[in-house]
């Protein structure tokens, strides 16, 4: 059976299923990340005494990682471009590369969880921590979510492609909208934990 | 070479423009902060002013909102406004405890 509207637009709508429905999603992101946000708002402005999260946490490999993934939103939107030129090889190289950025700010996460692990700094030990184990896990949580689709559409989209490219460029340009927008929260996350 | 091929070009050369610019921003986030002894105010005004910008330009270019339908930015907007009666909902209610309405 053949899907409708994966590559056209819907007359009413103007947009293709897919893209309607990734807007959606990311609009109840806006409301999950938004309300962790409004709860770090509210806990820091009652609080008597908060810590400067850059006593606690590492800015330099934070910034790294900030350097990391606004990079991979590059070679993101270079794979969706590729898409649109039609070439393919070059297409699967962004996607790789993006899979590799990934990798890169998952192992900095790592190192930087351990090492507060490792001083006794745990969720537990008190609110600042709660909120920055709960937002950045959260968060790590998407990137390898976007991973794997990233992945799976890196290695397999041949078939689509082959098929109809403009379906998997929808496909792709759709991804990587996730993808931005895991870029876009961790722009926000990084100074309000890091730097504030 | 075609105008659709062009018109890509002409995104991939936005796209390098904008990715600069990131990289660039957040330098000057951390160095803002590393640089400049300001007070708590001024520093948080500061870096979520630079933040709003570098969302921005994801947002725009990245994400095409700039080009987008107008029903996307609806949608948007929409969640958006929900997301600031979300953070405003217990600031009123600790203002009404206070004023003791």
């Amino acid at each position: 059976m053949e899907l409708p509207y994966i590559v056209e637009a819907r007359p009413d709508t103007g947009l293709n299923n897919g893209k309607l429905g990734i807007w959606l999603f990311l609009a109840s992101e806006v409301m999950l990340f938004g309300a962790l946000f409004a709860t770090y708002i509210m806990m820091r402005v009652g609080a008597s005494e908060w810590p400067l999260g850059a006593s606690i946490l590492n800015v330099p490999m934070a910034t790294v990682n900030t350097l990391v993934l606004i990079t991979s939103s590059v070679t993101m939107v270079m794979a969706w471009a590729s898409l649109m030129r039609r070439k393919y090889g070059t297409y699967q190289m962004y996607m790789f590369f993006t899979v590799g950025l990934g990798v890169v700010f998952l192992v900095i996460k790592y190192f930087e969880y351990s090492a507060k692990l490792h001083h006794g700094l745990y969720p537990s030990t008190n609110t600042f921590l709660a909120i920055y184990f709960t937002l950045t896990g959260l968060h790590m949580l998407h990137v390898i979510g976007g991973m794997v689709v990233i992945a799976y559409f890196g290695l397999f989209g041949r078939k689509t492609y082959d098929k109809n490219p403009q379906w998997l460029t929808n496909r792709v340009e759709n991804t990587g909208l996730f993808w931005h927008f895991v870029d876009l929260v961790w722009i926000f996350l990084f100074p309000i934990l890091y730097l504030l | 070479m075609s105008d659709h091929a062009i018109d890509v070009d002409h995104h991939v050369r936005t796209y390098l423009l904008v990715f600069s610019s990131l990289m660039m921003l957040t330098l000057l986030t951390v160095g803002a902060w590393y640089f400049l002894d300001m007070p708590v105010g001024p520093t948080i005004a500061l870096a979520l002013f630079i933040a709003t910008i570098k969302g921005s330009l994801v947002a725009c270019f990245f994400m095409h909102l700039i080009s987008e339908r107008k029903f996307i930015l609806w949608l948007l907007a929409l969640s958006g406004f929900f997301f600031f009666m979300l953070l405003l909902l217990p600031v009123w209610t600790s203002i009404i405890n206070h004023v003791g309405l």
